[in-house]
């Protein structure tokens, strides 16, 4: 199936873009300590202010600190946000599903109602309840973004199990005496697979925006002395209050936002092309 | 369908009741509290404050009172706002929101319905194809990203609009753009699949082999039909519109229930924190509540369920 979906992606320009970008980006947060021009806290009390340079590529904030290193430092903490929160909402969403659809009856009415609450708030609304509960650090942040995210998990996993139980093979299992375990591992879970992943794709560049927004109204990651960087959105909040006379400062951590969003979101639709083709 | 009705609007009485009872247990779990400053405050001025908010009363007996006062109408007094209850402060902040949540609909609508029928007709033309980059970009820029570049452009550069304050129309076209990009997006992408799914029946070629012209078939019987998904989509995204326009009321300075929303999460202003979610989740029910009803209407099959 991956060189299948390899083969398909290959031919799309638009989706080699989109991948090479996001590999790029997640390469420049791993590797920020080594390629980053200043150190990660380094600011230059008479340089305050300053438009992009030959010193300062994309020039400095208002303590005189470089946007360039803020920003590669920035994507660690958006990339793992991204990543973090879509694999533990993966895992709970996941489980979550598959029981409910698996089991079915009673079991999974009540299911469903709980993650029907869940759904129908306001995702920032719920974002910044939870953030409060859960403390404005890296792996509280997560959690808040995950205790909201794996609803769209469980609800596509178990729509596609209830579909994949009824198929004729699984029957068969069931008739020659395989195990439950054996049944979903091995005949139900290859076949949900595949939206799945288009979800687990989709709700990487959610979970980023949701963060940056956010660190933007001040109410996401708040760890000064962390040594993962700060978010791209707490840069845009910097950069916003100073927007009036020096707009480049927010510019370009609202660039990286956006077009990692964005990159995020085409590889997203590709898959979901490729995988899917009915959809379009 | 009054029986089925009633049971719609038990369920979201049950949600308003689990959100709020959640909403205040976790608040009241959190460590610290609300009136915990960079001074300490003497003892003897703790205890008066506590015993003025009965926050000295066990746990029980403080939900008790807050679930009666809710019923009521009384959302309790504000922590941060001395001379106010939340109950006022929502009543002046939330027509607010609602009315930036309409201009922001009424913009969606009004562009996506071109692009999306243009888009259906012209099926993988420069239209279908703005269409479907324009449904990838709605849900790729956030609303403060969109609201910057807004103000930096059309007020600070060409001074067209003002950045910020509410009041005179002129200061509600960049929020309602910024707000109603999102929206726009999406209606474009939903008419569009839906006019193409409708172009598909067999009633569309009956019409065309009877040899009405090209645009009565599109006008009259393809977009009629295929208005009913996004009729009912409508309710929902009010809601989410009115509901989800924290950022762009904190980027703006409009003062609507989003932005006090926000100052109340800094201020730990517990009361104004549980109202305000309480009417979110309220509009919320309510907009399922008039999805519900529309689809009895149009689709009978609904009231044997």
């Amino acid at each position: 199936m991956t060189k299948q979906l390899w083969n398909e992606m290959r031919r799309s320009p638009l989706i080699l873009a989109s991948l090479a970008f996001v590999c790029l980006v997640t390469a420049a947060g791993a590797a920020a300590p080594l390629i980053a021009p200043y150190a990660p806290g380094g600011f230059e009390e008479m340089r305050l202010l300053e438009a992009p340079s030959r010193d300062h590529w994309l020039g400095t904030d208002e303590l005189g600190r470089d946007v360039l290193t803020r920003i590669l430092y920035g994507a660690r903490v958006s990339i793992a946000v991204g990543i973090g929160t879509a694999a533990i909402a993966l895992m709970i969403g996941a489980l979550y599903g598959l029981i409910s659809g698996y089991v079915g009856g009673q079991v999974d009415n009540l299911l469903m109602r709980i993650v029907d609450i869940f759904y129908g708030l306001p995702d920032l609304l719920v974002f910044i309840l939870l953030s409060l509960f859960f403390g404005r650090n890296i792996a509280g942040v997560l959690l808040t973004l995950a205790l909201v995210t794996w609803v769209r998990f469980a609800r596509i996993t178990r729509s596609q199990v209830l579909q994949a139980k009824e198929l004729v093979y699984v029957e068969g299992a069931r008739a020659i005496g395989a195990s439950h375990a054996r049944i979903l591992l091995r005949h139900i879970l290859p076949n949900i697979l595949a939206p799945v992943l288009v979800t687990l794709t989709f709700s990487i560049p959610a979970a980023i925006l949701a963060e940056s927004t956010l660190s933007f109204i001040g109410l996401g990651i708040n760890d000064p002395y962390s040594a993962w960087g700060t978010s791209w959105g707490t840069l845009a909040q910097d950069g916003w209050r100073a927007m009036r006379s020096y707009p480049h400062i927010i510019f370009f951590p609202a660039l990286a936002i956006f077009l990692t969003i964005l990159a995020f979101n085409f590889l997203g639709n590709g898959l979901r092309d490729i995988l899917d083709p009915k959809g379009r | 369908m009054l029986r089925f009705l009633f049971r719609r609007l038990l369920y979201g009485l049950v949600v308003l009741w689990v959100v709020t009872t959640l909403t205040f247990a976790m608040l009241r779990a959190l460590p610290g509290g609300p009136f915990d400053s960079q001074r300490r405050l003497p003892p003897e001025v703790m205890a008066n404050i506590e015993a003025k908010y009965h926050l000295d009363e066990p746990l029980l007996k403080q939900y008790g009172r807050y679930l009666a006062g809710v019923v009521q109408g009384d959302f309790g007094p504000s922590y941060k706002y001395l001379d106010r209850n939340v109950a006022d402060i929502i009543a002046d902040t939330f027509p607010t929101s609602t009315l930036l949540g309409l201009l922001a609909l009424a913009f969606a609508l009004i562009f996506s319905f071109p692009l999306g029928v243009l888009a259906a007709k012209y099926r993988d033309g420069w239209a279908d194809r703005a269409c479907s980059f324009v449904a990838t970009l709605g849900i790729s820029v956030p609303h403060f990203v969109l609201g910057a570049l807004l103000i930096w452009l059309f007020s600070l550069k060409l001074g067209w609009f003002q950045a910020a304050r509410w009041g005179r129309p002129t200061s509600a076209v960049l929020p309602m753009v910024t707000l109603g990009a999102a929206p726009f997006s999406y209606l474009s992408f939903l008419i569009r699949s839906s006019l193409l799914e409708t172009l598909r029946e067999d009633f569309i070629r009956t019409a065309r082999a009877k040899g009405l012209k090209e645009i009565a078939v599109l006008w009259k019987h393809a977009l009629s039909n295929s208005l009913i998904p996004v009729l009912t989509v409508l309710g929902p995204l009010f809601a989410a519109l009115i509901t989800g326009s924290f950022v762009v009321e904190y980027v703006f300075a409009i003062p609507g229930m989003g932005r006090f929303f926000i100052t109340a999460v800094t201020d730990r202003d517990y009361p104004l924190i549980i109202g305000v979610t309480l009417v979110y989740t309220a509009v919320l029910v309510v907009a399922n509540l008039v999805v519900d009803i529309f689809y009895s209407l149009v689709d009978p099959r609904i009231k044997t369920r």
